[in-house]
């Protein structure tokens, strides 16, 4: 960033080196390096414990790391980790909706905490561009998970963030909904808003990025852009990676 | 201003939340009540120490039901998921204290308003001119069991045995709080004033603001994963 709120057109979107993180004597992040440039979109694969969900918390402030350094927007994670929540945003299994909360209610709330100039117009936009607006006065407890997942894309979107964070975003989803996340997140895709996925679904990942990452005991044990990517390739290359065998079809 | 704007939207969230829902206060103002009433039943009416514990009765109903308040504020956004969802805010994290202490402090308030009418009615006892110094003693309690109480609360959120937790820890720290809000609350239901209690309620006052300062500068550590 040369100033706040500019960014230099050559500074990476993501920027982390030597990044370590232990809980107690379990390592979950061990030296991960990585460089993510503004506008692409990178899906990082895994298997459970692999780490992650830890990298998505640390760029998104929500753990320190323990050594090594982590740059969102040229912004240090820990040092100016107020700068880096306004330029993040999260989407994971959990929504960070309130039930008892309206839809409208729950976005006009994140709104007010991200100081969203004109948040309830804002709000009101994007409840109809998620398809939400009959059923914006409604409680999120009384929604499917499909539509819970779809007000939390909204509720990640208030505040127009340049980096989005999606932790297993598909995990609890019917194959509907997965399909409308999907779209969804396909419109998210214009080149100046970076993404970075985690998955551990090969074709749910692969199917809307432009770079794959697998990422197995806290290190990244490939990294190489989709267009060079056979998916069947791939596959092999994952359950190689990760130590397993290829599920039979 | 920003700061304020954002403690102000979590009040407004946790009200509306607990109004719709209502289980927390129901199940506060339930134990309050009925610590106040089983109480009553194991004196023997006119006796002098049934007279003398009223004071404890009061601010054990008190206590007991202010810590249900304190233990549901951040269990409730753990249950949803929704802790990381108000850290993910770029907000100080003073405001996100501030803004759980203020709902907390106007649930247990609230309870204990109606936990000392209900005291009054069942043990028969005549505030009189002493309304405004109980009231202000109330005040300075609940701040006080709010302010320790949200801050234990945050620790025991990511915690399995939260109740357990924080029942262990919060109790016994808040023993001098209810010293001296029975001592003070004993002179002002014997007809005295809040100047007779002396230093006890001093005490309070000196609580709340060692453990307000000290919750606001520790509660970045408290949340942190």
């Amino acid at each position: 960033m040369t100033a706040e709120g500019i960014e230099s057109p050559s500074e990476p979107a993501v920027l982390v080196h030597g990044l370590r993180k232990a809980y107690g004597p379990v390592e979950a992040l061990c030296g991960l390096d990585l460089r993510v440039e503004p506008g692409a979109f990178l899906t990082i694969f895994g298997p459970n414990g692999a780490g992650k969900t830890t990298l998505l918390k640390v760029l998104a402030t929500l753990t320190r790391p323990t050594e090594g350094s982590a740059l969102v927007g040229g912004k240090d994670v820990v040092r100016h980790a107020g700068a880096v929540r306004k330029r993040v945003g999260v989407i994971s299994h959990n929504t960070y909706l309130y039930p008892q909360l309206t839809a409208l209610e729950n976005l006009e709330f994140y709104a007010r905490m991200y100081r969203v100039s004109a948040g309830r117009e804002r709000a009101l936009a994007l409840l109809t561009k998620m398809d939400l607006g009959r059923r914006m006065h409604d409680r999120v407890g009384t929604y499917s998970r499909g539509m819970q997942q779809r007000l939390s894309v909204a509720r990640a979107l208030l505040h127009d963030p340049k980096l989005l964070l999606l932790d297993e975003p598909y995990t609890g989803l019917d194959q509907h909904a997965c399909r409308v996340l999907a779209d969804v997140l396909e419109g998210l895709r214009d080149g100046i808003r970076t993404v970075i996925m985690t998955t551990h679904n090969l074709q749910e990942g692969l199917a809307g990025c432009d770079r794959a990452a697998i990422l197995v005991e806290g290190r990244l044990v490939f990294d190489q852009e989709v267009t060079n990517i056979d998916a069947s390739g791939f596959q092999h290359t994952y359950f190689s990676c990760v130590h397993a065998e290829v599920p039979r079809a | 201003m920003a700061f304020l704007s954002q403690a102000w939207a979590i009040v407004r969230k946790d009200l509306l939340t607990e109004l719709r829902g209502a289980s927390t206060i129901v199940s506060m103002v339930l134990l309050g009540l009925l610590v106040v009433l089983v109480f009553n039943f194991g004196a023997e009416p006119g006796a002098d120490s049934a007279v003398l514990a009223r004071s404890g009765v009061l601010w054990a109903a008190f206590l007991f039901s202010g810590v249900i308040a304190v233990g549901r504020s951040f269990a409730s956004e753990k249950e949803a998921g929704c802790l990381d969802g108000l850290l993910l805010c770029p907000a100080d994290r003073g405001a996100i204290y501030l803004g759980k202490l203020i709902g907390n402090l106007i649930l247990v308030f609230a309870t204990g308003v109606v936990i000392l009418l209900f005291f009054t009615v069942v043990y028969n006892v005549g505030i009189g001119a002493g309304w405004l110094g109980l009231l202000l003693l109330l005040v300075l309690a609940s701040v006080g069991l709010s302010t320790l109480g949200t801050l234990f609360a945050a620790v025991a959120a990511g915690v399995r045995a939260r109740d357990a937790l924080l029942t262990v820890f919060i109790f016994p720290l808040l023993v001098p709080l209810v010293i001296a809000a029975a001592h003070t609350s004993t002179l002002l239901l014997a007809g005295q004033s809040l100047g007779d209690a002396g230093l006890w309620p001093w005490l309070l006052v000196v609580y709340d603001a060692v453990f307000l300062a000290v919750s606001f500068v520790v509660f970045d550590f408290v949340v942190e994963d």
